[in-house]
């Protein structure tokens, strides 16, 4: 090897450019990032915090929405029956829906919210203080409320179907479970609805953008999924079909205002990643192709596939807010793009 | 400020629990050194078990961000930008080309910036709104405090708020399930003790005392900082926002973005009338469509 052989001249070179230069860019040797960072915000660190929450909460959500719009369709129901006795079909609905109503929203619902807490056994901590301000503690007296309805109207509506006492107390059992079952029904629009407004106000941008949109998709996705569970069921009645056509003709609606509304960074893991693709699915399962189901009377089909979809957009939801709230590029668009300039006022 | 020694805020007993007077934190990393006595003297005093060690390759940030078990963290950010006044040169030292002494705006400036963060204790609260159990209160120096033995780990302050501060303590550490974040070292406080960060920094980059004060002191250091040459030296106090201001606050230089500080921080219960009005919305629209479908298709 002499001094003036080629290998010892590119040598030379390099060591030539690095005096120069101050650094010597080269096939597998990346420079050009360090040592300045060029991740966004602080290395790329979360701006707010992602979701704790684990696989309990989605569920709790379908489960809970389930069982507070099983308590209006019982009342619908029972009021119906009402009207015109020879409607016996609306008495075995509204047991059904009663029992379905109390399964899912009081024994499955506090049992998976229960599980989702850090301490468990300080469960009964929910009901220290009543916050109005605070969806959580909200969703934890509505919860509560619902229970306490659900629970005595489905006793009172079954010993009343089974005639089990006669004359007078029954009668009472009668006025009974309809009082307790049309409580139900008020709180269960609210169990249903107010998990949309439990995500919808926090920091986690892809949620407080769509606010207003959450607690339509909840509500409704919660409707739709007790009725067709109740047509799972055997109870193929034209009134939970009319629901059907209902809740999967406001998905639909809910699918094209996602995939018009956009916020492009602000709420991108919508769009993106596998939280959007879990949304986009579950919005096709419980929207469009459960109406076209349901428009063509494969009904049991329709039905599978608005529960399906409202347990994948539920997942979904959760998802988007871990994506979201990790990415902190989405945080500082939706605040320096914020349309609404919020005063101190609006938060009172 | 600096060596003003035992007549410093920051080394003076105290009765600002006893007078209910509102305190703060002000952090200014144009004097943070970054040697992390603030993290050491928090976790030390709080008993805050260690949250994992672990490289992270960002300069000497090995904390990364706060959380359950950290409650002061140092940031360290390497930014192409001149620092004051500072004199910048290239990186080589070739014979034909001079260190730029004598222009400031050299063509390769680069500053390292140190910045202690903590939690803001906003005057509008987001985890304290948000909380569902009382656990979260307000105390009477102005702080947001968590009340260990109330908090049933719902999690809900974690997505509430929007500095991102607060957040769940994982298995299998100690009082795990239970949501974490920094006391403003109220045991102390009530004890007429600083704050243990504050108490031990050498340089009061992070300075205890009247938010008032505070206030002005800080006005009156980003003015000095501009004379000097930090042309973006600001105040992250965001009082126009929902938020309404923060008792911790900072001096920054440059944009909040950079220190992962969001630029505009809201409190998330601006956003529960919109929500609200939905769901009453959607709870009414659903009896109608219920009581609709019993009345029409039976």
């Amino acid at each position: 090897m002499t001094p003036d052989s080629p290998s010892e001249k590119r040598l030379e070179e390099l060591r030539d450019q690095a005096w120069k230069d101050g650094v010597v860019p080269g096939k597998g040797v990346d420079v050009a990032g360090g040592p300045i960072p060029r991740k966004p915000g602080y290395y790329g660190q979360p701006v707010v915090k992602p979701p704790v929450w684990t696989w309990q909460v989605p569920l709790y959500f379908f489960f809970g929405g389930m069982a507070g719009m099983s308590a209006v369709i019982a009342s619908g129901a029972i009021i119906f029956h009402h009207v015109d006795p020879s409607l016996a079909t609306n008495v075995g609905v509204a047991r059904a829906a009663m029992w379905l109503a109390a399964i899912a929203g009081a024994v499955l619902s506090p049992i998976l919210l229960i599980m989702d807490l850090g301490r468990p056994h300080l469960f009964l901590n929910m009901l220290r203080v009543f916050k109005h301000r605070s969806a959580m503690s909200m969703g934890a007296w509505i919860l509560s409320a619902f229970g306490a309805c659900v629970v005595p109207g489905l006793i009172a509506l079954e010993l009343h179907a089974h005639q089990i006492f006669p004359g007078t107390l029954d009668q009472i059992l009668r006025v009974a479970a309809a009082i307790f079952i049309f409580g139900s029904a008020i709180f269960g629009t609210l169990l249903a609805t107010y998990t949309g407004v439990l995500i919808g106000a926090t920091a986690i941008p892809a949620w407080f953008l769509h606010r207003t949109l959450l607690p339509i998709h909840f509500g409704t996705a919660g409707l739709g999924s007790a009725a067709a569970l109740l047509e799972l069921l055997g109870h193929r009645i034209p009134a939970l079909n009319f629901l059907g056509f209902y809740a999967a003709g406001v998905e639909t609606a809910l699918l094209i205002w996602l995939s018009v509304d956009k916020h492009g960074i602000a709420d991108r893991a919508i769009h993106e990643h596998s939280s959007g693709w879990l949304i986009r699915i579950g919005e096709f399962l419980n929207g469009p192709l459960a109406l076209v189901l349901r428009f063509f009377s494969f009904v049991p089909f329709a039905a599978l596939s608005f529960l399906i979809g409202s347990l994948v957009s539920r997942v979904g939801w959760i998802l988007v807010g871990k994506v979201s709230g990790s990415d902190p590029e989405s945080v500082f668009a939706a605040e320096r793009h914020a349309s609404t300039v919020f005063s101190f006022e609006d938060a009172k | 400020m600096i060596g003003e020694g035992i007549q410093s805020t920051n080394q003076r007993k105290h009765s600002y629990v006893q007078d209910r007077v509102e305190v703060g934190f002000f952090t200014d990393p144009s004097v943070c050194i970054g040697c992390k006595a603030c993290e050491v003297a928090c976790k030390e005093w709080n008993q805050v078990p260690d949250d994992g060690f672990t490289w992270s390759g960002n300069s000497y940030d090995n904390t990364g961000h706060l959380g359950a078990s950290t409650w002061r963290h140092v940031m360290f950010l390497e930014q192409d930008r001149q620092k004051g006044n500072q004199v910048t040169g290239p990186m080589g030292l070739a014979s034909n080309q001079q260190p730029a002494i004598s222009n400031p705006q050299s063509d390769d400036p680069f500053r390292w910036v140190f910045l202690s963060d903590v939690c803001k204790h906003c005057e509008e609260a987001g985890c304290l709104e948000a909380c569902p159990t009382g656990s979260i209160v307000r105390t009477e120096v102005g702080s947001v405090l968590v009340q260990n033995d109330v908090c049933n780990g719902c999690g809900y302050c974690v997505v509430s708020c929007p500095f991102g501060v607060i957040d769940r303590r994982p298995e299998p550490l100690h009082d795990a399930g239970g949501a974490f974040k920094c006391t403003f070292c109220y045991d102390r406080q009530k004890s007429g003790l600083v704050p243990a960060c504050a108490k031990v920094c050498p340089t009061e980059s992070i300075v205890f005392g009247r938010l008032d004060d505070l206030r002005a002191r800080g006005a009156a250091r980003v003015q000095q900082l501009q004379e000097n040459g930090y042309h973006d030296a600001q105040l992250y106090d965001p009082t126009e926002t929902s938020v309404r201001g923060i008792h911790a606050f900072f001096l920054i230089l440059g944009e909040p973005e950079a220190y992962g500080l969001p630029p505009k921080p809201q409190i998330p219960t601006i956003y529960l009338k919109s929500a609200w009005t939905s769901a009453l919305a959607t709870a009414i629209a659903s009896i109608i469509a219920t009581l609709a479908a019993f009345a029409f298709f039976s």
